[in-house]
């Protein structure tokens, strides 16, 4: 056993993050808020060309042949960079659709938040998944869908009246979600690490005083613990601990995004600073393809049936 | 990225569990944890059978994958785990074998490996606890001795034990941190007074030592007069590191027998004691995981555990305590009827966030050493 990264996964997480540094910086994330969250097209089509949405599948396709451990240490960095568009539905959709594996296609679902889809208006397709199936429909096929003022500025919404069927989810679409979430738990911490150690009061820079050292510190506990969960169920693939992963995955992101403001200050409460982008976009999340009430019934079954 | 153990890690594995089947209904029963010197004798032969059976130094010399497999299997198999031996085990021996000269090393480790002697942690002070730097315990060369003058507190199992590991001062005048000697000190020597202290779950798990002129070798420091805080720094990380680790694997047990439990009496239709225990089980399923990861990190600095240790301690000293409330929640009334074992644990659970450093000394810590925040006050 040995739980570290190989060193052609760390290349690989050093890769994305350098490509997404450059690609979607600070700049690019104003750029896309002001743009209310659509898809960046182009840029959607260097993710395409490096391999975003083709990671796993097998060579013969065009793809790099790559396992979920690998998959999950890309989304994170995408959870990182706070990247938007339906990633994760784009991902999946690559297995049936050569236009989605070189990102040439948008695809979002319509299964994963319940009522709401997201990017819709910029979706070429959109999946319904049951259990392992998937379909796809256009988005003329899915008629009456309403636009919603979303709350997180990176994620447009639309309603489904009719609603959509209830299926169990993906097990991927599950874990690379809570890829994202743990990506952006650790970028929280950094942020708020960084403006403790940078912002003084009282004549000292605020991360000498306990009350916020101690908020931080817990911070990365919660991270710490949510990434041994995450990488752990990409190696076993087992759906308990895939649930377990998004319910440790979905805390720490939340928790860290909502510390990491307070830290911020009423510097925290502005628009201008970034956190509130990724404290809004962990409540989606948290609420797309399996709740937290879903992932502890899940759990509890567990428990409950090794009995 | 890898979890899955070598062909020579699982030929370990199947040896041990063969071993443990035929091994554990040769040990006697449990004794009652009021029973000091019955738990002494229990604990001292389970480590001898280990030892005749080689696997008494495998928190020391096997690899950390073989000690992880260890505690595993010895959980699952309902083996007693260290018990009175645990300094001993877990933070004299390891820090003997790392800081010692051979001698010292010949002198002590085969008596703990063998469970013939027992040892106890005299750090804590009255007027020294998180602050440890603080302490106050003097030691003053005399001839090839050391007097030492002082008291300890909270020393576990002090009542039991053969021999201590002593942290005096023996400068004074140094910064507090410079004049700090390790010393390994008997038990039954002259001068030496224990007086037990009830804990809040009953037992005397604890004591005051009070040292009055007690005479130690100078030959039995372990490293350099006045180095002894380093000395201490790789005792504490062998502490935070490595000793809860078998617990994690009793904690996924007991959540299997509270959900047993809550399934006979009908709680488990509440469906917010229903995901409570949903959500620990994935929580004690990531603590593991971090486990593994630890112990894999640790295989870089050849063994010693790292901060990480910190991250660990952290988590797992709540989520324990959130357990033993559960399970609370769910016995009703049984929770009170202290000769059930859940009653006991529950009170125990109580001392994870203090003892070994406490919750906030651990976030001080993961703020500065592994976050590099400033140190304040
Ligand atoms: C069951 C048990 C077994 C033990 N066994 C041993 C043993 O065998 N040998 C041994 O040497 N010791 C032992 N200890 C002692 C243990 O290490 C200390 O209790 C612990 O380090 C805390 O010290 P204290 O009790 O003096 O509390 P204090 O240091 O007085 O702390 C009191 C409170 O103040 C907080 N506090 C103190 N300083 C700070 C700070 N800088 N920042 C924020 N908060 C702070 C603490 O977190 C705590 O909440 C044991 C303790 C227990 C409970």
């Amino acid at each position: 056993m040995d739980f570290r990264l190989t060193d052609d996964q760390r290349a690989l997480q050093r890769g994305v993050r350098e490509l997404l540094a450059g690609r979607f910086g600070p700049e690019a994330l104003r750029a896309a808020v002001d743009r209310g969250g659509t898809v960046d097209r182009e840029l959607w089509r260097e993710l395409g060309a490096a391999g975003f949405f083709s990671l796993r599948l097998p060579e013969a396709q065009g793809g790099a042949g790559l396992g979920l451990p690998e998959a999950v240490l890309v989304f994170e960095e995408a959870g990182r960079a706070l990247l938007n568009g339906p990633l994760v539905a784009t991902h999946v959709a690559a297995e049936r659709s050569p236009e989605a594996a070189e990102g040439t296609c948008v695809v979002t679902c319509a299964t994963q938040l319940r009522s709401l889809i997201t990017h819709f208006a910029a979706a070429d397709a959109a999946l319904v998944i049951h259990g392992t199936g998937i379909r796809t429909r256009r988005p003329k096929d899915l008629p009456h869908t309403r636009p919603v003022r979303s709350m997180d500025p990176l994620t447009p919404l639309h309603r489904i009246p009719d609603g959509t069927p209830k299926a169990p989810p993906r097990p991927d679409t599950v874990l690379l979600t809570a890829a994202e979430q743990l990506g952006s738990a650790a970028r929280t911490t950094d942020m708020a690490v960084r403006y403790a150690g940078e912002r003084e009061q009282f004549g000292q820079p605020i991360g000498g005083f306990q009350a916020v050292k101690h908020l931080c510190a817990q911070m990365l506990v919660r991270t710490e613990l949510a990434r041994s969960a995450v990488y752990a169920a990409a190696i076993t693939e087992d759906f308990t601990e895939i649930a377990g992963a998004k319910l440790l995955a979905d805390e720490a992101a939340v928790r860290n995004a909502r510390d990491c403001l307070q830290v911020h200050g009423g510097m925290g409460f502005t628009w201008e600073a970034e956190v509130h982008l990724h404290l809004k976009r962990a409540w989606l999340r948290g609420q797309m393809w399996l709740t937290a009430a879903e992932a502890e019934e899940i759990q509890a079954d567990a428990l409950a049936s090794a009995l | 990225m890898d979890l899955t153990y070598t062909e020579e890690e699982e030929a370990f594995r199947a040896r041990l569990r063969e071993w443990l089947d035929l091994s554990l209904p040769k040990l006697s029963a449990r004794p009652d944890p009021l029973d000091w010197p019955g738990r002494r004798a229990y604990d001292t032969t389970w480590q001898r059978m280990l030892y005749d059976a080689g696997y008494a130094d495998v928190h020391w010399d096997a690899s950390p994958t073989q000690r992880l497999i260890f505690l595993e299997e010895t959980e699952r198999a309902g083996a007693p785990y260290v018990g009175a031996n645990f300094v001993g085990l877990l933070h004299a021996g390891p820090t003997i074998a790392a800081e010692g000269t051979a001698e010292q090393r010949e002198r002590w480790l085969p008596p703990v490996l063998r469970g013939d002697e027992i040892w106890c942690q005299g750090f804590s002070e009255p007027d020294a606890g998180s602050d440890l730097a603080s302490l106050r315990t003097k030691a003053v060369r005399d001839g090839d001795s050391y007097v030492v003058t002082g008291s300890k507190i909270w020393t576990s199992h002090a009542e039991v034990a053969d021999w201590c590991e002593l942290l005096v001062r023996t400068d004074p005048d140094a910064p507090r941190h410079r004049g700090i000697s390790w010393l390994a000190m008997r038990m039954d020597a002259p001068g030496v007074t224990v007086r037990p202290l009830r804990t809040l779950a009953g037992s005397a798990e604890f004591a005051e030592v009070f040292l009055d002129e007690v005479r130690v070798p100078v030959a039995n420091r372990v490293g350099e007069e006045n180095d002894g805080w380093r000395v201490t720094m790789v005792t504490l990380s062998f502490e935070r590191g490595t000793a809860f680790v078998g617990e994690v694997v009793a904690c996924r047990r007991t959540l299997g027998e509270l959900a047993a439990a809550a399934r006979a009496n009908g709680t488990w239709d509440d469906r917010v004691l229903r995901r409570g225990l949903g959500r620990l089980n994935a929580e004690f399923s990531a603590l593991w995981r971090l486990i593994q990861w630890n112990v894999s990190e640790s295989q870089k600095t050849g063994g010693v555990p790292g901060v990480g240790g910190s991250v660990f301690k952290l988590r797992y000293s709540h989520a324990r305590q959130e357990l033993y409330e559960a399970a609370a929640q769910i016995l009703g009334p049984d929770a009170f009827d202290l000769d059930r074992q859940w009653a006991a644990d529950r009170l125990s659970s109580l001392s994870y966030t203090i003892a070994a450093g406490t919750s906030q000394i651990q976030r001080n810590i993961v703020a500065e050493r592994i976050l590099g925040l400033p140190k304040g006050r």
